[in-house]
């Protein structure tokens, strides 16, 4: 099977630059493919990524036939074009140098001072184009510098050469369109509204594609001088989109992290908790040692610094203790999220075939099951840019995946894709979306069932759902984004209408699942009833078994259900790998019951959080920048992580940890190198087989794991392994045109009726991967009485997470315990926006402040999970739904909701 | 023989002067026949006139409009109609007076012109200052409607048209047609990239034909006595009248109709009854601020587009600016560049940095601390903006916003370049250092 509408290759036209005859495709952007041919015209403002202005007239050459200077940047190539640049055209050279030397006489020269100083476009055009001695005797312009533009941007106007990249970039790109220029002419500067900052999740873009130095970066300015910067590529692990990355580091520490462009996945953008959140890593707070709870004379115990033997020791003793007393499965292994595929391997061989327990989950009940995200067909990034439409039945993905939310945008606002959003309340993309199925929280499955059947013939009756079946057509060439979109309820909902969606011909599935690295651990195998590879426990039981030694009988418990059993007293062993259920899991009271239960914990992370706080062992592990490996992300895709700085303190590889404590369970993993951790997954794990430290550290993109059956045609740098034929290829042939991100991949794609066919050519053939049989709970519409709001818990971007809260530029970014309500419920409940409320649930109740929100159907409320400040305590994970009542407090208490009050 | 007026577009004003401006006057005067007559042919036979005509633009760039009007592409609706009456360029106010005397002749011409290139939405884009004209034409406008002129099925024909006026906001740069529609969508006023022109993807990405508001007062006379007909008045491809604007060291300054073909001396000496207190002309510039200059010597050259486009110089917009003896051709080009400066919108670099620093290097001379060198430097300047410095301009910039400001220096250089270099002298710069007038960049350049 092919992937999603694959494109025609090009045809192409003669064009000569500077003599020289190529083949180009029609159509294409003069400047960007003189580049791919080894001609090289000088520029500002154009931009790969955006849609050329051609304002900086850097670019301008000579066409043959063309009167006067047209600039490349807007020209597109004609059969039979004659080009003269720089190089071959004297007037093209006069008209550069005198563009450079205009862009000069008013810019400042603080080089020395510049954060760009050393890898500035305009320095770099200067040395290569520019006249050596300035003619310029006035006086500069001068602005006041720096200002704030936003939290994390400050802006330079006096070295701005006005290229509008940034002001483009928040536009067309970000579609927060709040700085512009302002005066004219001479006067002409960039500028954030009047007391409006430039408050983009994307804004630290525009600091990476300015070509001077006029927008800074404030966690980065004066940090470090380019030229001392030691840089590695690398994935960004903030999210699971999984940007490339560049992590750039000084003094052995990491000073910035900027966008690598991927056709495949980020397009060089990257969000600003992803740009700047790399601050936690050298967070004061880290911990860096291993501790050890011991107990003083009076009774009182604390955590205490030991040695590694020691806290080996001691977590093996403890874990073994657990078994002998009780059994194998009273031991639960929850997390693992956050570290690479290796690590995520390693602990779950330690678990399931040390330890023998299958209550293993990188979830903590606010996703998805996993034969859910690994048993549906999958889809790619660029698959949406292709797609006919787009169905989101996710979060905002503009808060949980912003890069992905990027890309969706770009497809439904440039590239025609329709986008159909089902959901509760608005997200970033509604006012992109084509189509808009509003339901009550809850109600999914019900709304998604009737759009399944309209798309079938049978009329819903319900303009919205028809007009959305419209645009799905006949269900071929969809792609479901499917996340989680609500945490104030179970997933069942959206289980079962992510059943009814499969139920399409051609649909494919798109992960928007949140957590750094979860898909690369449900992958490993971190997951109630999986072993790595996706591959069911029964499926792969004879085959780990030969290679472990031994699995599971049968099928643990997930994340929820481990912290139900604690709490009933049922699980007496807990091993957390760098999660915190006190802050991740929706039902904050059950998980503290369930932790007060434990009677031994060993937790794995990097920070002290309230689920550490109650440890009886600290691991300490190195985290990212610190170590090298692996990650998967909402596609499937495998990236290389990169060691950039030392690890901190005493800290260890969480993998080599596995490895420590295995061996004083007498188990010898053998394994000393992240290359034959890698080999053992490529050997072992069905969905990653054939994906060793050869390929993972050679294609450039990464891979989409299963591997594609077929070896076609690869650039250098490509492991041989692969089916990868984007960039690098197209390139070669000179194929790929501006902006034309959607091309390549399409041969990355794969599925499990090729592999079969084509057995052949890969190695052996494993257990069979995972398909979802779409078996759904049943989920019964649960009347919503009128006095009641029913509850959307969602995140923000920013939050009370360790990478907000540790991350000094970012931490007071997090908006805070906001209940966000319709004006109308505002007005019935007689509080101003801003005023607070009391709401109350079943489970517990809080005060809010209030936020009027349009985006918010009367009837729903909103809340952010996890924001600091909030110890609400509103969600009973056993219920099918939240309702709250509400009710003003303070000086109006007595106003109650008029329609009869909220007591 | 002493020139007199040919009165087309001014007859009604000249006729009725006090109620020309109202819909009785206008009437009373033959308004909206020609309309009546227009609305009976087939629109491309409207159109044939107006080519056979052989009009040209009247805002400047002299385009011939028939021409124009055929470049919208065949079969593609909604087309638009934009009257540019963003009347900007220094010493031009030929536009206002049609306006403010004679809205319903504008009116006509543009139902006209609308019904002839087949739109049925037309917009006025109206000079942000002209408080005047927009209360005329406000009320001309709604007169039109009430009297079917304007909306549904003009008069009988199943002809719909309406015009929408639109005030600007103060910027010249909104003159030029591509960021007048830029600013017509409310958006900040800046040139677009050409291609696509405005007629296959102007306003709203729609086929657009940018006319200026005397070209569009001229068509009702054009139909009135037949393209062929009007093609008589004029000499070679510069047909009819056009309104002067004359300002400057003359008499009589002000607007007058004249038959194209007539010389600048006879329309400085028998319209505007000669230079004031009986001086000379030491130079004139011939179009507008962003013409060449052209000296005493030029006084015969013949109102004709293209004769006066063979000295390097334009009619351009119709105003004709006379300096005379006494005149500091230094100041006025410090002055007209510090315009072009003011004005440049700040899209592109070469406008928005060299305008600026060609005006800084004036305003040094000026003020004596001009070195010899400078005036060479303002030509090399000038050449990154308007390559070889010809007319009709080549331009590194987007627009001829820029280049025009290059204009009085290439006229300082060839005219004035003696006198410019002479007050450039080290001596007199010696004396004046120090009063900071230029800032920090004396040393060194000084004395080259």
């Amino acid at each position: 099977m092919s992937a999603v509408n694959p494109q025609p290759p090009p045809e192409l036209v003669e064009l000569t630059i500077d003599g020289h005859l190529v083949m180009v495709p029609k159509g294409a952007n003069l400047i960007d493919v003189a580049q791919r041919h080894g001609h090289y015209i000088p520029r500002f403002c154009w931009h790969e990524r955006m849609k050329p202005v051609g304002m900086c007239r850097m670019c301008l050459i000579e066409i043959e036939g063309v009167r006067g200077l047209p600039p490349a940047c807007t020209t597109t190539v004609t059969p039979g074009m004659v080009v003269h640049t720089q190089e071959s055209s004297p007037n093209a050279r006069k008209a550069q140098e005198g563009v450079l030397e205009f862009l000069l006489i008013n810019h400042p020269l603080d080089c020395p001072v510049c954060d760009r100083g050393g890898e500035c476009p305009l320095q770099d055009h200067t040395i290569a184009h520019g006249p050596a001695e300035s003619r310029f005797v006035e006086e500069k312009r001068h602005f006041a510098k720096p200002i704030p533009i936003s939290h994390v941007v400050d802006l330079d106007r006096e070295r701005c050469i006005l290229c509008a990249r940034c002001t483009r970039f928040a536009d067309e790109i970000a579609g927060d369109p709040l700085i512009s220029f302002v005066e004219r002419g001479g006067h002409s500067q960039v500028l954030n509204y009047p007391d409006d900052p430039f408050s983009s999740y994307f804004s630290g873009n525009t600091v990476q594609i300015c070509p001077v130095g006029a927008l800074t970066a404030r966690p980065y300015r004066f940090r470090a001088r380019p030229w001392d910067l030691e840089k590695a590529e690398t994935s960004c692990v903030t999210c699971a989109v999984q940007c490339r990355g560049e992590v750039h580091s000084t003094t052995n520490q990491i000073v910035r992290l900027l966008g690598v462009d991927s056709d495949a996945v980020n397009h060089g953008w990257l969000c600003d908790k992803g740009r700047f959140g790399y601050e936690w890593v050298e967070s004061p707070a880290r911990v860096t040692a291993p501790m050890v709870r011991k107990t003083a004379d009076d009774g009182t115990s604390e955590l205490v610094e030991v040695s590694w033997p020691e806290a080996l020791d001691a977590a093996a003793q403890g874990l073994q203790e657990v078994a002998r007393l009780h059994q194998a499965s009273s031991i639960g292994v929850l997390g693992g999220a956050r570290g690479t595929n290796e690590d995520a391997y390693v602990w779950a061989r330690f678990a399931k075939g040390v330890l023998g327990t299958d209550n293993v989950d990188c979830q903590l009940g606010d996703g998805l099951p996993a034969e859910v995200v690994l048993g549906l067909p999958r889809a790619t990034i660029a698959d949406c840019d292709r797609a006919r439409s787009v169905v989101l039945l996710a979060p905002d993905l503009k808060e949980e995946l912003p890069v992905l939310f990027l890309r969706l945008k770009r497809a439904a606002q440039d590239l025609g894709v329709k986008l159909v959003e089902i959901g509760a309340t608005d997200t970033g993309l509604t006012s992109l979306a084509a189509a808009t199925v509003r339901h009550l929280p809850g109600s999914a499955a019900d709304v998604v069932g009737r759009l399944v059947a309209a798309i079938g013939g049978t009329a819903s009756g319900d303009g919205r759902i028809d007009a959305a079946a419209a645009l799905l057509g006949d269900g071929s060439d969809v792609v479901v984004v499917l996340g989680r979109p609500n945490l104030a309820e179970p997933a069942d909902a959206t289980v079962a209408a992510a059943a009814a969606l499969a139920t399409l011909p051609g649909v494919r599935f798109l992960s928007a699942l949140r957590r750094s690295n979860v898909h690369g651990a449900l992958d490993m195998g971190l997951a109630p009833g999986l072993l790595p590879g996706r591959v069911s426990l029964d499926d792969g039981r004879d085959a780990f078994t030969e290679a472990w030694g031994s699995v599971p009988e049968g099928r643990g418990r997930d994340g929820a259900g481990m912290l139900r059993a604690a709490a009933d007293g049922q699980l007496h062993g807990l091993v957390l790998l760098g999660s915190d259920p006190m802050a991740d899991f929706p039902d904050r009271a059950l998980a503290e019951r369930a932790l007060a239960s434990i009677g031994f914990t060993v937790v794995v992370d990097g920070f002290l959080s309230e689920s550490a706080k109650r440890a009886d062992v600290v691991l300490p592990p190195a985290v990212w920048g610190e170590k090298s490996g692996s990650a998967t992300n909402i596609e499937g895709r495998v990236q290389r992580l990169t060691r950039r700085v030392t690890a901190a303190g005493r800290t260890m590889d969480d993998w080599r940890i596995a490895v420590e404590l295995a061996a004083r369970f007498d188990v010898d993993f053998d394994l000393e190198t992240i290359d034959e951790v890698q080999s053992e997954i490529a050997r072992l794990a069905p969905a990653y087989r054939g994906v060793d430290s050869h390929v993972i550290n050679g294609a450039r993109d990464g891979v989409v794991v299963p591997l594609a059956p077929v070896t076609v045609a690869i650039g250098r740098r490509r492991a041989a392994a692969t089916a990868d034929t984007d960039a690098e290829g197209a390139e070669a042939a000179g194929t790929e045109g501006a902006g034309a991100g959607a091309s390549g991949v399409e041969a990355e794609r794969a599925d499990t009726a090729d592999a079969a066919e084509a057995g052949a050519e890969m190695p052996a053939a494993g257990p069979a991967l995972l398909v979802w049989d779409r078996s759904a709970p049943a989920v019964a519409p649960v009347t919503r009485d009128s006095y009641a709001v029913r509850l959307v818990v969602a995140r923000k971007l920013y939050d009370a997470g360790r990478v907000v809260a540790q991350g000094p530029s970012i931490v007071d970014l997090a908006p805070g315990p906001l209940l966000e309500l319709n004006p109308s419920d505002l007005e019935h409940l007689g509080v101003i926006d801003g005023g607070t409320v009391r709401a109350s649930s079943s489970r517990g109740s809080g005060v809010f402040t209030t936020r009027s929100t349009r985006g918010v159907p009367a009837g729903t409320a909103r809340l952010a999970h996890n924001q600091p400040g909030d110890d609400s305590d509103l969600v009973d994970i056993a219920e099918a739904v939240t309702d709250l009542r509400l009710e003003t407090v303070g000086a109006s208490a007595t106003v109650g909701l008029s329609k009869g009050g909220a007591r | 023989m002493t020139l007199q007026e040919t009165r087309l577009l001014t007859k009604r004003m000249n006729d009725r002067p006090a109620d020309s401006f109202t819909m009785e006057g206008a009437l009373a005067t033959g308004a909206y026949d020609m309309l009546r007559k227009a609305l009976q042919m087939k629109s491309a036979d409207v159109q044939e006139e107006v080519k056979t005509s052989g009009l040209r633009g009247r805002g400047g760039g002299g385009f011939p409009t028939g021409t124009k009007w055929s470049f919208l592409p065949a079969g593609l609706y909604p087309r638009y109609l934009v009257v540019n009456a963003d009347e900007g360029e220094p010493s031009t106010f030929k536009d206002r007076e049609l306006m403010e005397r004679d809205p319903h002749q504008l009116i006509e011409g543009i139902a006209i012109s609308a019904y002839a290139i087949e739109s049925n939405l037309a917009f006025i884009y109206l000079r942000g200052e002209m408080a005047h004209a927009n209360e005329i034409l406000t009320q001309a406008l709604a007169d039109a409607r009430a009297k079917g002129f304007l909306g549904q099925n003009i008069l009988g024909s199943g002809y719909d048209l309406d015009i929408v006026l639109h005030r600007g906001a103060g910027a010249y740069i909104c003159g030029e047609e591509t960021a007048l529609l830029e600013s017509l969508e409310g958006r900040r006023g800046m040139p677009r990239i050409r291609p696509p022109f405005p007629a296959v993807a102007g306003l709203y990405a729609k086929p657009t034909v940018v006319n200026n508001v005397e070209t569009m007062a001229t068509v009702p006379h054009i139909v009135s006595m037949g393209g062929a007909e009007y093609a008589k008045i004029g000499v070679n491809r510069s047909t009819g009248t056009r309104m002067f604007s004359l300002s400057g060291h003359v008499n009589r300054p002000g607007n007058y109709e004249v038959e194209l073909g007539a010389t600048f001396r006879e329309l400085i000496d028998d319209l505007g009854g000669g230079v004031t207190n009986g001086g000379t002309v030491k130079f004139f510039i011939p179009g507008g601020a962003s013409s060449q200059w052209l000296v005493n010597e030029h006084l015969d050259v013949p109102l004709d587009m293209d004769e006066v486009g063979k000295l390097g110089v334009m009619l351009g917009s119709g105003a004709v600016m006379v300096f005379d003896q006494d005149t500091d051709p230094l100041a006025v080009a410090w002055r007209l560049v510090k315009f072009f400066a003011h004005e440049s919108c700040g899209k592109c670099t070469p406008c928005r940095e060299g305008t600026g620093w060609e005006e800084k290097i004036l305003y040094r001379i000026l003020h004596g601390q001009g070195r010899p060198s400078d005036l060479d430097l303002l030509l090399d300047i000038g050449d990154n903006i308007s390559p070889g410095l010809n007319a009709p301009f080549s331009q590194t910039t987007i627009c001829p916003l820029g280049p025009s400001s290059v204009s009085p220096i290439v006229s300082l250089n060839k005219y004035f370049r003696d006198d410019v270099i002479a007050r450039c002298t080290p001596r007199l710069v010696t004396m004046l250092t120090g009063n900071g007038l230029a800032g920090n960049g004396l040393d060194g350049g000084l004395h080259r």
